[in-house]
């Protein structure tokens, strides 16, 4: 009988890590390393990818989802095509971070780890980014907004439809 | 002999001395104190993540969980006190509150762990009243129902899943208070690669996973007068359907289930052990088939269902290998469907054939599309399991223990002792062995027990000399002992014949539809004492019976000649034997 293969998707390079590691001891520790680099070359995890790693890693997939939903940093959606990142650092908060975050949530409609529904903008809350005399900050993509305040969502997301288009 | 290190320590102010390697638990347990526990699970992995078995341990500054910790040279030991009480009180307390308070209807009311523990602990009230977790209840598989509600996040099904049946179909997803124990991707059990074997329910220690419950569907057809409704009981219920009406563990209840099936109302009321004869000719037919020409060897035996599917999600190649035979649950109702609907003159339309079985898997086989008959009606209509049976029956108010015994009806009502051991690890390799090797040497024999392939435990081979031939065979239960066999065949490292697998371990003894043990009682499932029971309880059915050889049976003998022709003919072709197919998600191996 005919048995089917399962299609890989994956970049060729990835599935070479992934035949590297096999031929180490204990290549299923290299499942966290693995689900990584797949997300940085795509941006997050797709279910798709999952299975491939489990198929080509031979953990099971239960295993795979297990890891990729506890660990914080993993992401099962997409980013937006501009993700904002809002720093919730202590020095960030205590000058009004969360209303900072507020108000993006109005404005967009979606919560941290959301992405709006035409792919522009998604927003993530960080960890101190360890530039807090511009305290509160917001990065989006590669750029840096200091001291944001509430009032200046609405203008920072007009800007940038503006630019985009 | 080699002798073991031995230990010596000192619990509750009680000298003990114990071999190197016993956790505290165990050695507790030994001087009778049991010490109170939740997600421990004598036969599978320690998981140590309740924490309700933690133990005070002199010297050390914080409390030691016993389940994981073993006994080392002068430990003084306390498994009661003041502060212990209290902390496993509050973590008992903790658990109920995430837990849903319906316990007046939950299927495990009286048998749960959980409750027990409460009882026992002396949990009387609700302390922490605050939100619990909400979660629908998945009821998506026609044979495993999960319900995250009333987990309690002891790991007992994801271990049993991944160690014992090697599927991993369960893992925890999320994380702190929202973790949840799901297939991968939080997808349905149906659209997983679970097996339908039941195991998860059986060592669950509450309510979180419990098997279909379709005796709302049987009850309607006993009380549906147009139609004929049959049952047919599988060999393994007659071992342990006492023990739900507190009967000794052992001891066949054979007679009483008749009676009780006749007194519910059934129609007819066959055994599919008959089948389970019939099986055997199918199955040692093709198996000489293949063996003279050269055909796929080994030989995979087919009844088990949880095999049938685990086989292909994991191991599609395996498929040429597999016996086309169906199980005898489907050759039966497969019969009942035309063989009996001809002989009694009823549209098979009207016959609602019901199956008693061990087995949650068998659910599921029930309702798979190439199982039905010329004009596309189910070959089965439902299965119940043995707890469904055992709840009929305490419903309709029958006393069971008292009941007078009864035969099955004519004419599959008979089988011999070869079709009663098909319950059991190791019976459905022997029943074949005994007609097998009449058929090759063409002599009848009078040894016939094949105690090689009898025992407990998961993986037996034996070399068997039939006529000068050596037959190579081997028997596997759970299917992590199945995943050994067939990477060996795989590899090339052992040519073997006929290789007899059950995805439970212990066979249909201790399917995933079967009577659970007392929770109380610190008894639990896969315990090996009570698979032998009931093993003994079907190898003394053989044992006193005349005919001990499927091809002996004369009712069998008569359908073949008067309805179905030639063994592995064509009519028996179309009526017993099935096919199989890969699926997806691929299971990992």
């Amino acid at each position: 009988m005919e048995i089917s293969k399962m299609p890989i998707t994956l970049d060729k390079d990835i599935v070479e890590y992934i035949e590297e590691v096999k031929q180490l001891e204990h290549p299923e520790s290299y499942l966290i390393s693995v689900l990584h680099k797949v997300q940085s070359r795509y941006g997050y995890l797709q279910q798709i990818h999952m299975e491939e790693v489990a198929h080509l890693l031979q953990v099971p997939t239960a295993t795979v989802s297990g890891v990729a939903t506890f660990y914080h940093f993993f992401r099962l959606k997409p980013k937006g095509k501009y993700s904002i990142s809002i720093c919730l650092g202590t020095a960030c908060f205590v000058k009004g971070a969360n209303l900072v975050l507020d108000a993006f949530r109005n404005e967009l409609g979606i919560e941290i780890g959301e992405t709006t529904s035409d792919g522009m903008f998604s927003i993530e809350g960080t960890r101190c980014i360890g530039v807090c005399a511009l305290a509160p900050v917001v990065t989006i993509n590669e750029k840096v907004y200091s001291q944001v305040t509430a009032t200046q969502v609405n203008e920072i997301l007009h800007k940038i439809k503006a630019e985009d288009k | 002999m080699l002798e073991m290190k031995k230990v010596n320590a000192i619990i509750d102010n009680i000298p003990v001395t114990v071999n190197e390697g016993t956790t505290i638990m165990e050695a507790a347990d030994q001087i009778g104190h049991h010490v109170p526990r939740l997600c421990y699970h004598p036969h599978i992995s320690t998981e140590g993540a309740c924490r309700i078995c933690v133990v005070e341990v002199e010297g050390r500054p914080s409390y030691i969980p016993s389940c994981a910790t073993p006994l080392t040279e002068g430990m003084v030991i306390k498994t009661n006190s003041p502060e212990l009480h209290q902390i496993r009180r509050d973590l008992v307390e903790l658990m109920l509150n995430n837990h849903p308070s319906s316990c007046l209807t939950c299927e495990r009311d009286g048998n749960c762990e959980l409750q027990n523990l409460a009882y026992k602990l002396g949990v009387r009230d609700r302390l922490f009243e605050g939100s619990r977790k909400r979660y629908e209840i998945d009821k998506s598989s026609p044979s495993v129902l999960r319900n995250p509600e009333k987990c309690v996040l002891c790991r007992r099904c994801i271990r049993v899943c991944s160690e014992v049946q090697g599927v991993n179909n369960l893992s925890q997803l999320y994380r702190g208070v929202d973790t949840v124990v799901a297939p991968a991707f939080n997808n349905n059990m149906i659209d997983s690669i679970c097996i339908n074997c039941g195991q998860c329910i059986n060592v669950c220690p509450t309510g979180a996973f419990l098997a279909k419950d379709d005796t709302d569907r049987v009850w309607e057809a006993l009380n549906d007068k147009t139609k004929h409704v049959v049952v047919q009981t599988a060999p393994a219920i007659r071992a342990a359907i006492g023990e739900g009406f507190g009967m000794q563990q052992g001891v066949a209840a054979t007679g009483q289930t008749v009676t009780a099936l006749r007194r519910l109302g059934f129609d007819a009321i066959f055994d599919t052990n008959f089948a389970a004869d019939l099986t055997i000719m199918e199955e040692a037919t093709e198996f000489l088939h293949r063996f003279q020409n050269g055909g796929a060897l080994p030989l995979i035996t087919s009844c088990s269902p949880g095999w049938v599917k685990f086989l292909e999600h994991f191991y599609p190649e395996f498929i040429p290998n597999t016996s086309t035979c169906r199980s005898p649950m489907q050759m039966l109702s497969s019969l009942t469907k035309s063989f009996y609907a001809e002989k009694m003159g009823i549209n098979p339309e009207d016959i609602y054939v019901v199956a008693i079985m061990p087995c949650t898997a068998k659910k599921f086989e029930a309702i798979r599309p190439e199982h039905v008959t010329e004009s596309g009606l189910p070959l089965t209509d439902a299965v119940l399991t043995t707890r469904e049976l055992i709840w009929m029956i305490k419903a309709y108010g029958i006393d069971f223990v008292n009941l007078p015994e009864s035969d099955f009806d004519s004419p599959m009502g008979y089988s011999t002792g070869a079709g009663d051991i098909f319950g059991s690890t190791g019976g459905v390799m022997e029943a074949a062995l005994r007609t097998a090797y009449e058929t090759i040497t063409g002599e009848s024999s009078d040894d016939i027990e094949y105690k090689e392939v009898r025992a407990v435990e998961g993986l037996r081979e034996a070399s068997l000399d039939i006529n000068g031939i050596t037959v190579n065979v081997a028997v596997a239960n759970g299917l992590n002992n199945a995943k050994t066999i067939l990477e060996k065949v795989k590899r090339g490292e052992k040519e073997y014949h006929i290789i007899e697998i059950m995805a439970c371990p212990g066979g249909c003894v201790a399917g995933g539809g079967q009577p659970l043990t007392d929770a109380g009682k610190y008894v639990y499932p896969m315990d090996p004492m009570m698979i032998r029971k009931r093993q003994e309880a079907l190898y003394n059915i053989d044992k006193n019976k005349e005919i001990r050889k499927s091809h002996e049976n004369p009712y069998v003998q008569e359908l073949y000649k008067n309805y179905l022709g030639e063994i592995g003919g064509e009519k028996a072709h179309k009526l017993l034997h099935t096919h199989y197919h890969e699926r997806t998600p691929r299971g990992i191996k």
